[in-house]
């Protein structure tokens, strides 16, 4: 750590209304695993994206080995030894892996020997992967290794990471530990940017943490705790959500034997499935995104329709019900993606409020629509879970992704559902905003509701859940009490590593 | 370099002013190219938006406004209803066809007799048919999800061959002297659409056509259909998730544009036309695509993109009779109308950014 690889000095960079970055400065050194830690929108993004070449900074400078730094596109930061793996991979589902990696090359080398190199990289990084098999087939984690494959095939100096293993199981993050410890070894820095504490623990070297934009602070995190990080990480003492003890009441929602196919092509089928949830119980679903979490989600809504008897309500089956009817007896649900499915983009969050509300808040008379009390209920939803915003005209998609998953979730929780089922209720929100939903997610179960929360979030799931359940290509396991459950057990129930195996190089 | 840019938020300022600036685009070139064509090009715009209104001739050509304008009106609010939620009929020419025969089919069917009975028949027979006519494409494309374009489409071409059929055969007027053609409606007092208001243009189809925008804005902005068309047309999943039955949508929006196609249909058959013939059709039910978006899919738009268009129409054959332009011009001219308000509709929700390009 001797040498200095990329030292920022002074980066600001301000958008209409933000400064998103503000003088930040900080050194990386050759052979570092630097974290960069913060809340969604602290200005991690933005940072990395300058280092990258895809946002011009309005001022400060960059120095790379001791020279100026300035890439105009990510194809000069490419050029100049840079990689990143994105969170979001950008991958086509019919095509193969080669051909994927080809895509993204400048002189891509004939297939036969970019197939080799494939091969090789992966064997000397422990990444298994086969050229030849359709990116459409793969787990999330064997997608997110054509992503790091793609990059270490640029043999670069700087690797920048973010928020890697949001879709791994911890068996496979161990896997991917392993390799950047391997790539560390050889010399090649990284610039890892994660919420995860414990992670950042056991493997970065130094971490830098930002808040609002500004560098609040450095750290070792080997010698820190994970509290004081998050404390930084937040500007003041975390609240952590209370749940008390509930009596369990009847057995709300009943899920037997349920099997169907996917609708979408790259889809995984839902296959025997069998959940019961009762009243005033959390019940967390972990696995892998990808493994039928969708689908379940849709089954529950009823987008999917069953077998009547499949899914059940206070004992009444609904599975041939559509989503409006399910609504009217008490079941709601919050899907996961928020823009286009949960809400509609170009609509003002009360005619949005509109979309689930109509039914149980009474906002529409003999079809007529009662925008008064739907303009009302927006209003309530944004005061209650104090969505950031100016008003409720205001299109969703102005919203900032956390402030339109507090809209989702209130609008949800303030029709007192009976049975609620959210798909990644905190994803992409800050800190501060999460423990207010899963607080609402407690305190709705206090009431007496039953709850059904789908996360990748693992911590999260331990933190509010009664039982756990993982699914894993379209099964669910035996659900478990959270209390006395070990990371390894989750880990096997998720499915282990789907196959990894660690290098053992 | 030019850059666009996506807004925020749609614009509302821009959302109302593309209209206009769209219209005034299209004076612009079409202008160049009456020039091009040798004709005066000020004189041209002149004559196609001032001479209808307040030339010479207005007396005359005030009510056929009225006349080219509310069979537009009527097709393009159904048409409008279905383009907010992504269901494309194309065919309301051929429904306007269906709903002329059908409606025609009732009044000569009583023929002679005189009763009060007959006009509303007609008027319901030719929604029938109308609505008859779009339920094709709707079920085929909720039966068997086929494509509502080109099916609606391809039923115009057979709705024309039905018409030259009924005009040559079934509804030919016997007392025709072998001419092809049905009865003259017009002199059949119990099946004649007449103006209400003696030459004002004022007939029952303009009625429908004012009728129809209101229940169509009552339907778009208080009603959870007009919601879920809203919805559909925008976030396709997000409605779905909502609760909305693409299917029974489907064959809502259909219905409805296909009834008022027919509605049109048997307005202009009973009335201005007059007589099922082989040349009845004028293209109003393709025209009635152009106002729908011209008037950007809002029924007060609508009615007065139906006034404009029919404006240019009445314009443009004016223009054809006293400078000697060419039909094809007239059509190119209308063209470009919506060309431009296609293309502008883009600064709703972008902006353009001009800025020099960076210096890697």
């Amino acid at each position: 750590m001797s040498q200095v690889l990329l030292s920022l000095s002074g980066l600001t960079k301000a958008y209409p209304g933000v400064v998103a970055n503000d003088d930040i400065s900080f050194r990386i050194g050759a052979g570092e695993v630097h974290a960069l830690l913060g809340e969604n929108g602290a200005g991690k993004s933005t940072l990395v994206k300058m280092i990258y070449g895809l946002v011009k900074p309005d001022s400060g400078a960059m120095e790379l080995r001791g020279r100026p730094y300035a890439p105009g596109e990510p194809r000069a930061a490419r050029a100049d030894g840079i990689a990143m793996v994105f969170q979001h991979f950008s991958l086509f589902d019919a095509l193969n892996v080669a051909e994927n990696i080809a895509l993204g090359m400048e002189n891509p080398p004939p297939m036969r020997d970019l197939a080799a190199r494939i091969r090789e990289v992966s064997e000397t990084y422990g990444l298994p992967l086969d050229p030849f098999r359709t990116v459409g087939d793969l787990s999330a984690g064997e997608r997110q290794r054509v992503e790091i494959i793609r990059c270490l095939l640029q043999d670069p100096k700087l690797l920048i990471m973010d928020e890697p293993t949001s879709v791994l199981t911890p068996q496979e993050v161990d896997i991917l530990f392993e390799t950047l410890r391997k790539l560390r070894g050889e010399g090649t820095s990284i610039l890892y940017i994660s919420h995860k504490l414990e992670e950042i623990r056991a493997l970065c070297d130094t971490a830098t943490i930002l808040r609002l934009g500004k560098v609040v602070g450095t750290c070792i995190p080997r010698e820190t705790t994970a509290r004081d990080m998050a404390e930084m990480m937040v500007g003041s003492a975390l609240k952590t959500p209370e749940r008390s003890g509930r009596a369990l009441g009847e057995v709300a929602l009943d899920i037997s034997g349920l099997s169907v196919p996917s609708p979408s092509a790259f889809g995984t089928a839902l296959k025997n499935v069998h959940l019961t949830v009762q009243q005033g119980e959390i019940v967390g679903i972990g696995g892998v995104a990808g493994n039928g979490q969708e689908e379940l989600l849709g089954v529950l809504s009823g987008e999917i329709l069953t077998e009547a008897g499949a899914v059940k309500l206070m004992d009444r089956p609904i599975g041939r019900l559509g989503p409006t009817a399910r609504r009217a007896l008490g079941l709601l649900t919050a899907p996961e993606e928020r823009l286009g499915h949960a809400a509609a983009p170009d609509m003002s969050l009360t005619e949005n409020a509109l979309l689930t509300g109509a039914v149980r808040e009474k906002l529409v008379h003999n079809g007529f629509l009662r925008w008064g009390a739907t303009r009302a209920f927006a209003e309530r939803i944004i005061a209650d879970f104090d969505v950031r915003t100016p008003g409720p005209d205001t299109a969703a998609r102005a919203l900032s992704g956390g402030n339109l998953q507090k809209f989702v979730i209130g609008r949800e929780v303030l029709q007192n559902p009976q049975v609620l089922v959210v798909n990644q209720p905190t994803w992409g929100v800050d800190a501060a905003a999460a423990a207010a939903i899963r607080q609402a997610l407690l305190d709705l179960a206090a009431g007496g509701a039953a709850v059904v929360c789908i996360s990748q979030d693992l911590d999260e799931l331990m933190e509010i859940a009664d039982r756990f359940a993982a699914l894993n290509e379209g099964r669910l396991s035996t659900p478990r009490p959270t209390a006395g459950l070990t990371v390894e057990e989750i880990g096997l129930m998720m499915g282990g590593a789907h196959g990894m195996e660690v290098a053992h190089v | 370099m030019i850059r666009l840019e996506k807004r925020p938020q749609p614009s509302q300022r821009w959302s109302m002013a593309t209209p206009l600036v769209a219209v005034l685009a299209t004076m612009l070139f079409g202008g160049l190219l009456f020039g091009v064509l040798g004709t005066n090009p000020l004189l041209a715009i002149e004559t196609i938006f001032w001479e209808p209104l307040f030339g010479e001739f207005s007396f005359y050509y005030r009510p056929q406004l009225l006349v080219k304008g509310a069979p537009l009106v009527l097709i393009a609010i159904g048409l409008s209803l279905g383009f907010r939620a992504g269901i494309w009929n194309i065919g309301a020419e051929g429904q306007y066809i269906i709903g002329a025969l059908t409606g025609a089919a009732v009044g000569l069917a009583f023929y002679p007799v005189e009763a009060w009975y007959i006009f509303p028949l007609m008027v319901i027979a030719g929604a029938l048919g109308g609505w008859a006519w779009a339920m094709i494409p709707a079920f085929l494309k909720v039966r068997f999800g086929t494509n509502e374009i080109l099916v609606s489409l391809m039923l115009v071409y057979v709705a024309e061959q039905f018409l030259a059929s009924m005009s040559l055969g079934l509804l030919k007027n016997p007392e025709g002297f072998g001419f092809p053609g049905s009865r003259n409606l017009q002199q059949y007092e119990s099946a004649h659409n007449a103006d209400l208001i003696a030459n004002s243009g004022m007939h029952w189809g303009v009625v429908a056509a004012l009728i129809a925008v209101i229940f169509a804005y009552v339907l778009l902005n208080r009603h959870m259909l007009g919601f879920q068309i809203r919805l559909t047309g925008e976030a396709p999943r997000a409605a779905r998730f909502a609760g909305v039955r693409p299917a029974r949508l489907i064959l809502l929006c259909l219905g409805i544009s296909g009834a008022l196609a027919g509605l049109a249909g048997l307005f202009e058959v009973s009335g201005p036309a007059g007589q099922v013939s082989i040349d009845f059709n004028v293209g109003y039910g393709f025209t009635a695509i152009i106002v729908a978006f011209l008037g950007r899919l809002h029924p007060v738009g609508i009615l007065l993109a139906g006034g404009l268009m029919a404006l240019t129409y009445i314009g443009g054959e004016i223009a054809q009779g006293q400078l000697g332009l060419p039909a094809a011009a007239i059509q190119v001219f209308q063209g470009m109308l919506l060309f431009f308000l296609l293309a502008l509709d883009l600064l709703t929700n972008y902006r353009v950014a001009w800025r020099k390009p960076e210096v890697a």
